[in-house]
Parts: structure tokens; C-alpha cells; sequence
């Protein structure tokens, strides 16, 4: 049953491109018969197992989690998977890989730089003394209102969309990108973490958030709602307020320690071992 | 080269010393029927009795020069920035950079240069 706005018949052009192989990328077109309800990975499934199979892009998850299938559809960063072709308002589905990174083959973007630079900012929780990381006894505490510090910006499934959007990225590769610049502000934010002045090194320079101009389109195209302008913002007050010895410094969360004289439910099952 | 963050402090720093200065200038000049204010000689804020009045006080030589630092750091600052958008190479934008500096430098020097031979000037007024 088709959408009666939507004719049975479609086209997506696709932008096809074997470096080494193609001397530039091409545009194939394929029709592909529509379906309500069909997303644009839907189609690409079906050109691929009744076109050409030797179509190439990521995808994994089909439900908006994994990040792998960040597209620039129709002349937007967004997920194949998580994008209606209803939504789109035209018979003509236009799909190129995302801007911004060099191209492996097709719509399968290389994005090794958008993950050295999330890499080299110490995406996770830093602390002076890591024997509790190591050998966990007990949960560091943290109230909900800390948390909701930096929540939004924890819902990133790095799929690109906001590095592919950015105009500064599109212009200095120096510049480390929303993504990974959220990521460091998430950690920045979170009172379990103890390292901002680990991550100030890279901060402070050209890699950090000083060339964002706010154009905002890293928040306007991301999937999760997240919003990077915001962060990148809000880092650089953070770092602002750190020179000039205004910031806020927090004493990094401790365990809380377990209650005491307090049994477990029955039927409540002991919590598995530490596998770490 | 100095880092990023310092660089960008000062450009706010500068934008509101500029804000709180640009205001006074603004008030002090086209203000002057309602306020009053800086007018030794009566008459118009522009009226040159004024303007070298002006000129001879600590206080506006002090902010003269203040106003001139912040607007060329602010401005060059900025300019830089809006370079650096074209994506020039590495060696093209320490170029730039010494360049700005150095003209801002010159310009520094020629605008203080102006304000304290104003200042120290008697025969002005």
C-alpha cells in the first residue's frame, strides 16, 4: 500500500566513487519501488539486492542507535535509516557520502580524523588516582541535577552529521569538530571527572572550540537532538572563566559508601562480578 | 604564537572595555544637548574649545590611547579570524599574523603618539 502522495516509483540518484578505481565520482540513477513507511536505507537495501550489489555504505543497527549510516540526503547530514522518504517532499532521493572526509567507496565516508581528534581529547572519565576505575568498589556520586549538566550532550552516537555540517571543518582540518569538542565538554561537565587540565593542553590551541562561529548547523542536523553549538559555547565560557581563575572548581566525586545493616529483597539476584 | 584561549579572553575583555568607551564617546558627542557633559568651553562637544580641552585632560588622553589598543586588538583579532576562514596555508597565516601585528603596532604608536602630542601641547587651547 503506497503513500498517495508518493508515485510507486522513485529515484534515487547516488553518488558513486571507487578511489583509485573512478578517475572522478559519478551519479548513478536507480528507480526503486516505494512502500509506505520506507527509509532511505530501505532503499538502498533494494538497489543493492536487486540493482547493483556492488553498492557500498555502512549501516548496522536500522534504528537510529549505531551511528554507521550518516548520509548527506537530499542535501542534508542525516541517518539513512532514521530518515522517512515521505519526509523528504520528492520523488528524486538524492544520496552522497558526508562532506568533510575523504571517501573510501561511494556513500562510506573515511572518518579516522573525526576520531583521532575525539581520541586525542580523553573522551572518557579521567582521575588522578584510577585504582577506583580499575578495582571499582563501590559508584561514584553524582546528584541528578549534576547530571543533567551534561545528559543531552551523552546521547551523541558519533555519526558524523554534525563534523559533515561544519562549515569550520570544512576549512581547517586543525580544528578538532563539534563532535569530539561536545564529547570533551561532556566530560568537562561531569563531577566525576578529573580532567579538564589534562584535556586544556589541546583545548587551549587551534584544535580547540575558538574557530566555531556559531553557525549552528552541527546542532540543526543532529539526529539525537543533541546540541554541539550549545556545548562548544559553553566550553568556551568554561575555558574563558578558567584564565582568568573564575571557574568553578568542583572536588571530583568520591564513592558513596555502601549502607550499612541493610539486606537484600528476596528473589533480588547478587549483582554480577566486576569484569573490568 | 600566543594560544587560542588567551587570545580569545582578551578579544572579550577588549569588546567591553570598547562597549563602556564607544558609550562614553557616544554620550559625550551626540548627547551633549541633554547631558552636557565634557563641554569646559560651552557650545557644541565638536566646538574646538572642547576638543582641546578634551584633549589636554589626563583622563581622556588615558582613555584615548585605552580605546586605541582595545579597537585595534578587537578589530585585528577579528580580521584575523575572518582570514583564517579562507583556509590559507600554515606559513600564509603566521604571515598574516605578523603582519597585523605589525601594522597594529604602527597604528598604536601613531595614535599614541597623536594623543600625548595633543596633550602636552599648551598652546592648543
Amino acid at each position: 500500500m503506497s503513500d498517495t502522495r508518493i508515485p510507486d516509483k522513485i529515484i534515487f540518484r547516488i553518488r558513486r566513487y571507487a578511489p583509485g578505481r573512478d578517475g572522478n565520482p559519478t551519479w548513478g540513477e536507480y528507480p526503486v519501488a516505494y512502500e509506505s513507511g520506507m527509509t532511505v536505507l530501505d532503499g538502498l537495501w533494494q538497489i543493492k539486492e536487486r540493482v547493483d550489489p556492488t553498492l557500498a555504505w555502512r549501516a548496522s543497527c536500522r534504528m537510529g542507535i549505531c551511528g554507521s549510516c550518516g548520509m548527506f540526503i537530499n542535501g542534508r547530514p542525516q541517518l539513512g535509516c532514521n530518515t522517512q522518504i515521505s519526509e523528504l517532499g520528492s520523488t528524486v532521493v538524492t544520496v552522497a557520502p558526508l562532506p568533510n572526509f575523504p571517501i573510501i567507496r561511494d556513500l562510506v565516508p573515511d572518518l579516522r580524523s573525526m576520531f583521532d581528534a575525539h581520541t586525542a581529547l580523553s573522551p572518557y572519565i579521567v582521575r588522578e588516582q584510577d585504582e577506583e576505575q580499575v578495582r571499582p568498589t563501590a559508584e561514584y556520586y553524582q546528584s541528578a541535577k549534576e547530571m543533567e549538566r551534561y545528559l543531552q550532550f551523552s546521547y551523541c552516537i558519533k555519526c558524523a552529521c554534525c563534523v559533515a555540517a561544519c562549515p569550520t571543518c570544512a576549512t581547517d582540518p586543525r580544528y578538532s569538530g563539534p563532535m569530539a569538542l561536545t564529547q570533551a565538554h561532556r566530560y568537562n561537565t561531569d563531577t566525576r571527572d578529573d580532567g579538564f587540565e589534562n584535556r586544556l593542553e589541546t583545548l587551549s590551541g587551534e584544535a580547540g572550540p575558538w574557530r566555531c562561529h556559531f553557525a549552528g548547523e552541527c546542532s540543526r542536523v543532529c539526529p539525537k537532538g543533541v546540541d554541539p553549538g550549545k556545548a562548544i559555547q559553553l566550553m568556551k565560557r568554561e575555558m574563558v572563566l578558567d584564565l582568568v581563575g573564575l571557574r568553578k572548581q568542583t572536588t571530583p566525586a568520591t564513592p558513596v559508601e555502601k549502607p550499612e545493616g541493610i539486606e537484600r529483597r528476596p528473589g533480588i539476584p547478587a549483582a554480577p562480578p566486576p569484569t573490568v | 604564537m600566543m594560544r587560542d584561549q588567551k587570545l580569545w579572553t582578551w578579544h572579550l575583555a577588549a569588546g567591553v572595555i570598547i562597549l563602556l568607551l564607544l558609550g562614553l564617546h557616544m554620550a559625550i558627542m551626540h548627547l551633549d544637548a541633554l547631558l552636557g557633559i565634557f563641554i569646559p568651553a560651552g557650545g557644541h562637544s565638536i566646538d574646538w574649545g572642547n576638543v582641546a580641552a578634551r584633549s589636554q585632560s589626563l583622563f581622556f588622553g588615558v582613555t584615548y590611547v585605552l580605546l586605541l589598543g582595545t579597537a585595534l586588538f578587537h578589530g585585528f583579532y577579528g580580521l584575523r579570524n575572518i582570514l583564517f576562514e579562507l583556509n590559507p596555508a600554515p606559513p600564509l597565516q603566521r604571515s598574516l599574523s605578523w603582519v597585523l601585528i605589525v601594522v597594529g603596532l604602527g597604528l598604536f604608536v601613531l595614535g599614541t603618539w597623536a594623543a600625548w602630542t595633543s596633550f602636552q601641547n599648551t598652546n592648543l587651547v
